[in-house]
């Protein structure tokens, strides 16, 4: 599912918003996450999952081409943890069918 | 806000819906909840969720392996699992590493 197709079920199931609204409202939310994760903050959806922001610490890495070293600074990266609900219902049927 | 301060849940979601839709509270929160749950079951069902400027949630299904009971020595199959993956968005990983950004935690990443 892509954005797009997730506006679209969201409109089908609420009639009475404007689809510019149903727009406005999935942006909002990925938008409030993202400047939640962007002051560090941790962001825990019950049922779905938790997104926290991890620290990778600078190194000296080496650019493969080339043979010469390079430092990569450190950077802060995302992380999501899927809930408990969510586990269970991803392993509800065994995998492996696909 | 609900919860402890300085994590965001569901409850702030709703009310930056709220503050920026001006639909009641209840609809706002209502809103959030089929949004989460709209997301939940597409990866239930199709397995990936891709959001534009976020990121995507990919579901992997590790390999069959096979363990062993430690007490006894006895050879047991283990079943393949399913798993959640994120792949953030380049442009959130940087809006995570701009110069403005607050300081990262240190949790050993």
């Amino acid at each position: 599912m892509t954005r797009s197709e997730l506006l679209r079920r969201l409109a089908a199931a609420h009639p009475h918003l404007y689809k510019r609204d149903i727009e406005r409202m999935v942006d909002t939310v990925f938008e409030t996450i993202a400047a939640a994760l962007e002051r560090g903050q941790r962001v825990e959806l019950r049922g779905f999952g938790a997104f926290t922001v991890h620290l990778r610490r600078g190194r000296r890495g080496r650019n493969p081409r080339t043979g010469r070293v390079v430092e990569v600074p450190p950077r802060r990266v995302p992380r999501f943890k899927p809930g408990k609900d969510l586990r269970e219902r991803l392993n509800a049927v065994p995998a492996g069918g696909e | 806000m609900g919860g402890k301060s300085g994590t965001v849940t569901r409850a702030t979601l709703a009310d930056a819906v709220y503050r920026e839709l001006g639909l009641s509270r209840t609809e706002s929160a209502a809103l959030v909840d089929a949004l989460i749950d709209e997301i939940r079951d597409s990866l239930v069902r199709e397995g990936s969720v891709k959001i534009a400027a976020f990121g995507s949630f990919v579901v992997r299904t590790s390999g069959p392996r096979v363990g062993r009971n430690p007490r006894t020595g006895e050879v047991v199959p283990i079943a393949p699992r399913r798993t959640l993956v994120f792949r953030p968005s380049r442009l959130l990983r940087e809006r995570l590493n701009r110069a403005t950004a607050g300081a990262p935690r240190d949790d050993g990443g």
